[in-house]
């Protein structure tokens, strides 16, 4: 390695240094970094556009396929402009005065001003932080939402997994539910984004005659003969972890720390 | 040369396989093989990897410093594992959610440092990149192969498109899950070394010991 006498490039004087010369081994370690720096970081700039377009579209596809609304050959864009976008006050379940359009939850979340530090006995969803406002999409029929999205999010076996849950007009009856991103093992508990098994939280009761929350997923299979049947779905199997997350997201989302007092809210102004 | 070339392309395939021969790479063989398309890309994405990386690394093979050689092939590798891992979320968003860390994790598979550091540091750059072809098409046969057996056994699809009717849609199959679980890939990986080492017998190693064989008067 040290015969290394030929000059062959511009950098013919460096070039002819042995290779274990010090001054080479630092003079090549540094434009190795800058190389490789220019190449990762005019990719990533390069890249971008597309990579935020593509998340948008699957974000946008998520909610509508978890309100049943996604067909194979929509536009998504059209379909999305149904949505009335509304940003909620999670603590008051009132409706808060933030433009829809800028407001991102995910990013607020992470940022101390526009989000609050949960307790350990509250963070069943293992989020750490959760933001003050939460994003809804309202599909209306007239004045009266027929559908409702509601984007949740908690931890799994493996990450954060970051989905919708869709309500009917009388905010109890689930329309769906659909994670759009996670990264749990494939075949097990990357099995959330089964058809079949999400087609079982259609029709299920969240709440009980009293306003309870109720909805869990449990291990093994539903009996339908046992009462409280409407509040459960089957867990995963070989996903025990991941069936028990998804349970206590949606939970978390639903309960009175999440989207607990806006529903409760629209629950009376629907028995009205 | 050009039974050099299509020994280096072909050697790694059965004869040399970095997988089956080498043992090398099986971590990501365990993790991706649950369905063929996920197995498909990785397959994809390896290969572009160790070929650029050995062609880059022998093109500037002459003035690695020794000391810091293993730094600079690992620097090398992951800027291209980066590029890849944006060029697959830019254009093959679905499979790139799927695959997730598996794609990052390239960087740490033994076959792309492997051929750096033992074919493209003494190789020139055409050579270098055509071994890192072959290497990486040794390693998405066995990709392949697992991933088969994997998703049909454990699904009954292929490529997604179910092949055998499974018992919860009504059909008559009734998947193996354990197929699903990582455990299934070293036993089909085992299968393989075997199927592999009887039908070419100077694959086989030597034992490392040797059975003492116990006389009968000693037990005594």
């Amino acid at each position: 390695m040290t015969e290394n006498n030929k000059n062959q490039g511009f950098l013919g004087n460096l070039l002819s240094l042995p290779n274990d010369n010090p001054k080479k081994t630092i003079i090549v370690a540094a434009l190795l970094c800058l190389v490789c720096s220019i190449l990762v970081s005019t990719s990533a700039v390069i890249f971008k556009p597309q990579q935020q377009a593509n998340k948008a579209a699957d974000i946008k596809k998520n909610i509508l396929a978890v309100t049943g609304l996604l067909t194979e050959d929509a536009d998504v864009d059209t379909l999305f402009e149904q949505f009335e976008i509304k940003v909620v006050d999670l603590a008051t379940g009132d409706y808060a005065d933030i433009d829809p359009a800028t407001y991102d939850q995910r990013k607020a979340a992470a940022d101390p001003t526009q989000s609050i530090e949960l307790p350990a006995d509250q963070d069943i969803a293992g989020i750490g932080r959760r933001a003050k406002f939460a994003t809804v999409y309202l599909l209306k029929d007239g004045d009266k939402a027929k559908q409702i999205v509601l984007p949740i999010h908690g931890y799994g076996l493996w990450s954060t997994l970051y989905g919708f849950i869709s309500f009917e007009a009388d905010f109890n009856t689930v329309g769906g539910l659909q994670f759009y991103a996670h990264a749990e093992t494939p075949g097990l508990g990357g099995e959330v984004d089964n058809p079949k098994w999400r087609k079982q939280w259609q029709g299920k009761k969240a709440f009980n005659d009293k306003g309870e929350l109720k909805i869990e997923v449990i291990r093994g299979h539903v009996d339908f003969k046992v009462a409280g049947a409407e509040h459960q779905i089957d867990g995963l199997s070989g996903a025990t972890l991941t069936s028990r997350g998804v349970s206590n997201l949606v939970n978390y989302w639903l309960g009175k720390h999440g989207f607990g007092p806006y529903l409760k809210k629209m629950r009376a102004e629907v028995e009205k | 040369m050009a039974s050099e070339i299509k020994s280096t392309v072909f050697d790694p395939l059965v004869d040399n396989n970095p997988i089956t021969l080498q043992v090398l790479g099986v971590c990501s063989a365990l993790a991706v093989t649950t369905n063929m398309m996920a197995a498909l890309i990785m397959s994809i994405a390896l290969t572009t990897v160790t070929a650029f990386s050995s062609a880059i690394i022998s093109s500037i093979r002459n003035h690695i410093p020794s000391s810091i050689r293993i730094i600079v092939q690992m620097t090398i590798i992951a800027s291209l594992v980066i590029i890849v891992d944006q060029l697959l979320k830019a254009y093959a968003y679905e499979a790139s959610k799927q695959l997730s860390v598996f794609v990052g994790l390239i960087i740490t598979n033994c076959i792309v440092l492997g051929r750096a550091e033992a074919y493209a540091m003494k190789n020139p750059p055409v050579m270098s990149f055509l071994d890192g072809i072959g290497n990486g098409l040794g390693y998405s046969l066995i990709l392949m192969v697992v991933g088969f057996f994997r998703e049909l056994l454990g699904a009954g699809k292929l490529f997604g498109h179910q092949i055998i009717p499974v018992a919860n849609e009504g059909g008559w199959y009734i998947p193996n899950g354990l197929m699903l679980l990582p455990p299934s890939a070293f036993f089909v990986i085992g299968l393989l070394i075997w199927l592999i080492r009887s039908l070419k017998k100077e694959q086989v190693e030597p034992a490392d010991y040797q059975i003492h064989q116990v006389h009968r008067t000693e037990v005594l």
